[in-house]
């Protein structure tokens, strides 16, 4: 949820470019088949199937008169039958189709299907979420008169909503959350249903729901309403990394009050520099990223039917590497060099307003500036558009994979200090596969456990997909002693052939 | 040294990944006819649903066969020479060796049924057999699949997930019968009832009977009962393949005959897996074991004696696993249909029909264990292992029952209960549950 003007400039035609590469080798890899087959049958859409998806079609097509009527009140009454029928008309599919039959793991024409296996429709759901995300973060900015650019209207069927909830009126940050907390909850419902015979699943879906609903959309609103500054108590730096820079941890202390303001730079360090490590070290990063994290709930919710779309290779593991630890070394040096500047440690040159003639730069001084490139392209381009608008294409975890620096900072602990490992069960794998594909995080699962060998692996989130859908019983999360936590079963001979170079 | 081995399957690719690390120079040559690479054989019935891709099968990518130098040949083995130590392939060169290994598996069992040459009948064994499943049962609305295993009930699955109805035929009185007790059956019955599948049991496949384009119309049972249907799996068990070992010359049973070193009548020729038949299997073994496990520490062993370490076949204590659409099963040790003389069996079920845990156990004063059922309940095989091997009393395993839960978190623990019930069967062996699994920890 970050607001930063539109603009290019040589280091974004770099980034897309590293971006591109990245894209481009996972799309060529995809294509590496030599076990041919023809294709299997799909199940056939029975009628209510096709009745309900009607309604969700219907709810989509609704939200169109409310960008586009003229007539404030019909648009306000379009929006909310719409988002009644899109959450009744998903909800009542997952109970048809996940709830009809026996309770078990239902994964059946994952792969056959177009909407998740990179077919028309995934493009088309991609396409259209991503120009929604550019439309959202550069092209509906308040013009000063209360004009939200193309999302208007949709912004302003919200007012009643946002007044009731935080005595102002709502913009497009609001209906951007609003959005996001009703996919959350409605296809946490989904996932509620489909998982059900899990109750790890269960209970960690109704935590991220109950966060995203309670301290990502509810206490930020109740702040606003109380005057006070609109915090996200589950956001830390360095994924809010503008949390602990100088300026927002002064404006907190001014705005919030001598009370609720210090609580909340003091929440926001604790958080990140006590609280994560020591719960990391009990439970793996898992109590964040999947439990917890708004990123993350909407991948393991909303995301959820992409989870299989993510890279297996090990090409994909090593942009992983390329790509996020850079990025979390970035935003530390970024956040010292503005403590820095503000404690006067640095020359003056750095904290100086520059007129450089780049756009996005253009009156910042030079640490500023950096700080404001990193937001542009690591959280806008990064984590909204590319994060969740390649959902069907990529899979559900691009951006925590790829990007994120507290999946990054999460990962590290969780790799060295920390009694959290992923069993496997003496020989009984057999190779099938499904706990790689499961995978949202692209980790190939199959590799540890063909072996015999724990998984611990930096990227693991701890989402315990891969135990819920193993046909063998052979994973399990676990938190233990750390001695020994490498150790492998003795029931196997590990290889220990290269996997990795 | 060049090792060849015939097959790629899961013994001949960890031979030669074995062999790999006992012998860095070695150079290895798998020749497979079946695919270029090694494939997840278990996990075919996981790409007809559409869980995974072809591709997502592999246990390995594709770069690490090169990186690794092992030789991939994609042709049939025709002939083996075993006085000039070559083998002729279908793709027109000959190779030589300095060792064979034969890891050629096994194929689904006829039983010259008349029909079973039509289109639209076959087993579930091969990739062809999957490619060949998957464009013949395309429009298909009724199936019917021979035989009461392990993969007529993947069949059975595979098909009904794809709203075909399926009708289940059964020669014995339940399912699984040579292996499983009638209660575990009794689960897995209500499995299959649960997604709609026709069992038909004490009944056995006469015929299969045609259409004008020689097709699969029906088939008749032995019951005298005709089913009409447009797909015929059969699925009535496996043997081991032979014929290649036999036209060279090598003493073969049912399947290739081998020494405890997994050596055949011939010089330097190895066979291991499906496709071997032990001469003296150790007492209370089988034979020919034909398991992704077996076959994975076949090609483990063998590959030891290959490179000059002559290591006996001990697999250690029994142990496999399946699913039966959502009914998830491990054993460890033995635990056959029948209670074995000697022994006591406990058995402990939830209501729900969910969940089963079944322990046998010397009669004598040892209570030694000897073998464990689990349906619906995950075990840790290392523990397991440990209380088979020590013969570790009856009384201890279930006092430490919570130490082999190998169950999610916060999936509801069944200690109690089942100590509970064994306290009532044999109050002369009184148990006192000492070990519960934590919620968050585990090795206490």
């Amino acid at each position: 949820m970050r607001k930063l003007p539109a603009v290019t400039s040589g280091l974004a035609d770099r980034a897309f470019r590293a971006e591109a590469n990245v894209f481009v080798s996972v799309f060529c890899l995809m294509s590496t088949v030599s076990l041919a087959a023809p294709t299997p049958p799909v199940t056939p859409v029975s009628g209510v199937e096709k009745a309900l998806l009607t309604l969700v079609g219907l709810g989509l097509l609704l939200l169109l008169p409310v960008a586009f009527d003229a007539d404030a009140e019909r648009a306000r009454l379009c929006f909310f039958v719409a988002l009644g029928l899109l959450s009744a008309g998903t909800l009542g599919w997952a109970a048809f189709t996940f709830g009809r039959k026996p309770a078990g793991v239902r994964q059946d024409n994952l792969w056959l299907r177009g909407s998740t296996g990179r077919g028309s429709l995934a493009w088309l759901t991609a396409v259209v979420l991503t120009g929604f995300y550019v439309v959202l973060y550069w092209f509906s900015a308040d013009d000063g008169q209360g004009n939200f650019g193309p999302l208007n209207q949709l912004v302003h069927a919200l007012d009643p909503l946002s007044q009731a909830l935080r005595r102002h009126p709502a913009d497009q940050w609001f209906l951007y959350g609003t959005f996001y907390t009703l996919a959350v909850l409605v296809m946490g419902g989904r996932a509620l249903w489909k998982y059900r015979p899990s109750p790890y699943q269960q209970i960690r879906t109704v935590s991220v729901m109950f966060f995203q609903l309670g301290f990502a959309f509810l206490l930020p609103g109740l702040m606003l309403a109380l005057q006070r500054p609109e915090y996200y108590f589950s956001y830390f730096w360095p994924l809010k990394q503008d949390y602990l820079f100088p300026g927002t941890v002064s404006y907190l202390l001014k705005d919030g009050g001598p009370g609720l303001g210090v609580f909340m730079v003091f929440w926001g360090a604790v958080m990140s520099f006590l609280a994560t490590p020591v719960l990391t070290y009990f439970f793996g990063k898992r109590w964040y990223c999947s439990w917890v994290c708004g990123c993350g709930g909407l991948a393991e919710t909303a995301g959820d039917p992409y989870r299989h779309l993510s890279d297996k290779s090990r090409e994909a593991w090593r942009w992983e590497v390329r790509l996020i630890y850079p990025i979390l070394g970035l935003i530390v040096l970024i956040t010292a060099l503005l403590w820095l500047g503000a404690a006067g440690a640095l020359p003056g040159w750095f904290t100086t307003p520059q007129q450089s003639g780049v756009p996005l730069l253009g009156g910042l001084s030079p640490v500023d500036g950096l700080g404001k490139v990193y937001g542009f392209f690591i959280g806008s381009i990064f984590a909204g558009v590319i994060g969740v608008g390649f959902y069907p294409l990529m899979g559900s975890r691009v951006w925590c994979r790829f990007g994120c620096p507290m999946a990054a900072y999460l990962g590290l602990l969780q790799k060295h200090f920390s009694r959290f490992r992923i069993t496997t069960n003496g020989g009984q794998c057999i190779s099938c596969g499904n706990c790689s594909n499961i995978c949202e995080m692209g980790i190939d699962v199959k590799q540890y456990a063909q072996r015999g060998e724990p998984i611990i692996r930096a990227a693991c989130v701890g989402c315990g997909l891969c135990s819920t859908v193993c046909p063998r019983g052979v994973l399990n999360l676990e938190n233990g002693p750390r001695e020994g936590r490498y150790q492998g079963s003795q029931l196997i001979t590990a290889e220990s052939l290269r996997i990795l170079s | 040294m060049h090792l060849l081995i015939i097959g790629n399957g899961i013994t001949g690719v960890t031979c030669a990944l074995t062999v790999r690390q006992l012998q860095p120079t070695a150079r290895i040559t798998l020749v497979s006819e079946e695919s270029l690479h090694h494939f997840s054989r278990p996990a075919l019935m996981y790409v007809y649903l559409g869980h995974l891709r072809p591709q997502d099968i592999k246990p390995y990518e594709d770069w690490f066969w090169a990186e690794n130098r092992l030789e991939l040949v994609h042709a049939r083995a025709t002939t083996i020479d075993a006085g000039r130590k070559t083998v002729s392939l279908s793709t027109g060169p000959t190779l030589t060796y300095d060792k064979l290994l034969l890891a050629t598996g096994s194929a689904g069992r006829r039983a010259n049924w008349p029909g079973q040459e039509l289109a639209g009948v076959q087993g579930l064994v091969t990739l062809p057999d999957l490619e060949r499943m998957t464009r013949d049962t395309h429009g298909v609305r009724e199936a019917v699949v021979v035989g009461g295993g392990l993969i007529g009930v993947e069949l059975a699955e595979m098909l009904s997930a794809k709203n075909i109805a399926v009708t289940l035929l059964v020669r014995e009185t339940h399912y699984w019968a040579s292996v499983l007790p009638a209660q575990e059956a009794a689960l897995v019955q209500q499995q299959l009832a649960a997604h709609h599948i026709n069992v038909q049991y004490r009944t056995q496949l006469a015929k299969i009977l045609p259409d004008a384009q020689r097709r699969v119309r029906a088939v008749r049972t032995t019951q005298g009962q005709e089913l009409p249907c447009q797909w015929v799996g059969l699925s009535i068990g496996v043997e081991p393949n032979r014929q290649l070992a036999q036209a060279a010359g090598a003493e073969t049973d049912r399947g290739i005959l081998v020494d405890e070193y997994l050596q055949t009548s011939l010089p330097d020729v190895y066979a291991a897996g499906d496709c071997a038949q032990h001469r003296r299997p150790e007492a209370g073994e089988v034979a020919i074991e034909q398991l992704w496990y077996t076959g994975r520490h076949q090609g483990e062993t063998v590959a030891h004696t290959i490179c000059g370490q002559p290591t006996r076949y001990q697999r250690g204590p029994w142990y496999n696993s399946a699913k039966f659409f959502d009914l998830e099963y491990q054993t460890y040790g033995r635990v056959p249909a029948q209670v074995p003389p000697g022994e006591h069996t406990f058995c402990w079920q939830h209501p729900s029909g969910r969940h089963l845990l079944r322990l046998n156990f010397r009669s004598d004063t040892t209570l030694a264990v000897t073998g464990l059922n689990a349906l619906g309940l995950r075990q840790r095989h290392d523990v397991w292992d440990q209380w088979l091997r020590a013969g570790t009393p009856v009384t201890t395993v279930l006092a430490e029952l919570g130490a082999a839960n190998f169950d999610p978190e916060f999936y509801r623990q069944h200690e109690a209960d089942v100590v509970r019930a064994f306290n009532q069967q044999y109050p002369q062996h009184p148990v006192t549950l000492r070990r519960r699994r934590g919620l968050f920890s585990f090795r206490s």
